[in-house]
């Protein structure tokens, strides 16, 4: 069974970005970590789930190429508000998070989500 | 690299417009400045800014008032953390011979807290020219930080690295070959001088250069590359 995207918001007790909608149906698959914008566009995959605290808007052309499950943005890291319009535009979540990526990435992995296959 | 060899070494290289671009930092640029007085060799003040996303750029300007007003920005922006010599070196101000003036105190490796956005806008509101340096570079280069140019922003120009040819550049990087693509060298030392931007302009001024770099009006440029 995979992960849904709900189950990890509410256990990391991740704060919504984007607009609301079902996360009951979205699966993770596994998870990326890197604040390369470059590295992620190869190392990331499809549903995966991205951590980063990066939180320039080329952030969102990312997740929209790959297909990503979902963006979490750590350490509060603020995308501006023209970021947030162009993800809800293009279907990206993204999920904010005060926790440094290592913290995130710990508890993810706890939680049963693996890396990327390599 | 103290103002008179500078300018000595930029005319022996053939060089007649050179940029001052110090990290984060631009009080050495009067000094060049006035060094160069005299001699057929126009600095532009500038600076190389360090985005919060780590990326650099090369932000030049006409005059020192708008040089100064990025500066007040960037002071506001950078870390209040002091400089420690044994790990990152001197961090010294001189004046046109080369003379000892004082030290920065502020640490100016760090990052700002300005966003790449944030920081076009900044430049381009003074009326500066904003051009992100060694593109292709791991280290502090906008492709690999940000993947790509954020296609939102007019920019102008990008500068590659040394280590590359133009056609090696745009080959490994297609995501750059709309944009007028200059080398500069990233000069940190006398023998780095590369002298390779050829500006075709009535004049040395960020209005001619931006216009050389679209190639209208009779302006033009080209990079005559080592590589």
């Amino acid at each position: 069974m995979a992960l849904t995207l709900n189950e990890i918001t509410e256990k990391l007790n991740l704060t919504l970005l984007t607009e609301k909608i079902d996360f009951t149906e979205i699966p993770v698959k596994s998870g990326y970590c890197s604040d390369l914008l470059s590295c992620v566009m190869t190392g990331a995959e499809p549903e995966g789930l991205w951590i980063t605290l990066m939180s320039h808007s080329n952030i969102v052309a990312v997740a929209a190429l790959l297909d990503l499950a979902a963006i979490i943005i750590t350490e509060d890291a603020q995308p501006d508000q023209e970021t947030i319009d162009k993800a809800n535009d293009k279907g990206v979540i993204m999920l904010s998070s005060p926790e440094p990526n290592y913290e995130i990435i710990g508890r993810l992995w706890e939680l049963g989500l693996k890396a990327t296959k390599h | 690299m103290i103002p008179p060899l500078i300018v000595q070494k930029a005319l022996a290289c053939g060089v007649n417009l050179l940029a001052i671009t110090d990290h984060n930092a631009s009080e050495n640029v009067p000094a060049v400045i006035k060094a160069a007085q005299g001699y057929d060799l126009t600095v532009l003040p500038g600076m190389e800014l360090q985005t919060e996303e780590e990326v650099h750029v090369l932000c030049l300007f006409d005059n020192i008032d708008q040089l100064n007003c990025l500066q007040e920005i960037v002071d506001k922006n950078l870390p209040d953390i002091k400089n420690n010599v044994e790990y990152f070196g001197e961090q010294f101000i001189v004046d046109h011979t080369g003379e000892f003036i004082r030290r920065k105190e502020q640490l100016l490796i760090n990052s700002t807290n300005l966003s790449f956005d944030e920081a076009f806008l900044e430049v381009s509101k003074l009326g500066g020219l904003f051009i992100p340096a060694h593109v292709n570079r791991q280290a502090f280069g906008l492709i690999y930080h940000l993947g790509f140019v954020p296609p939102e922003l007019d920019i102008e120009a990008l500068e590659i690295s040394r280590h590359i040819s133009l056609e090696e550049a745009i080959k490994k990087y297609p995501q750059i070959h709309n944009y007028p693509l200059i080398q500069s060298g990233d000069v940190h030392y006398l023998d780095d001088f590369l002298g390779v931007n050829q500006f075709i302009i009535e004049e040395p001024t960020i209005a001619e250069l931006k216009m050389a770099l679209q190639s209208v009006e009779k302006r033009s440029f080209q990079v005559i590359s080592r590589n």
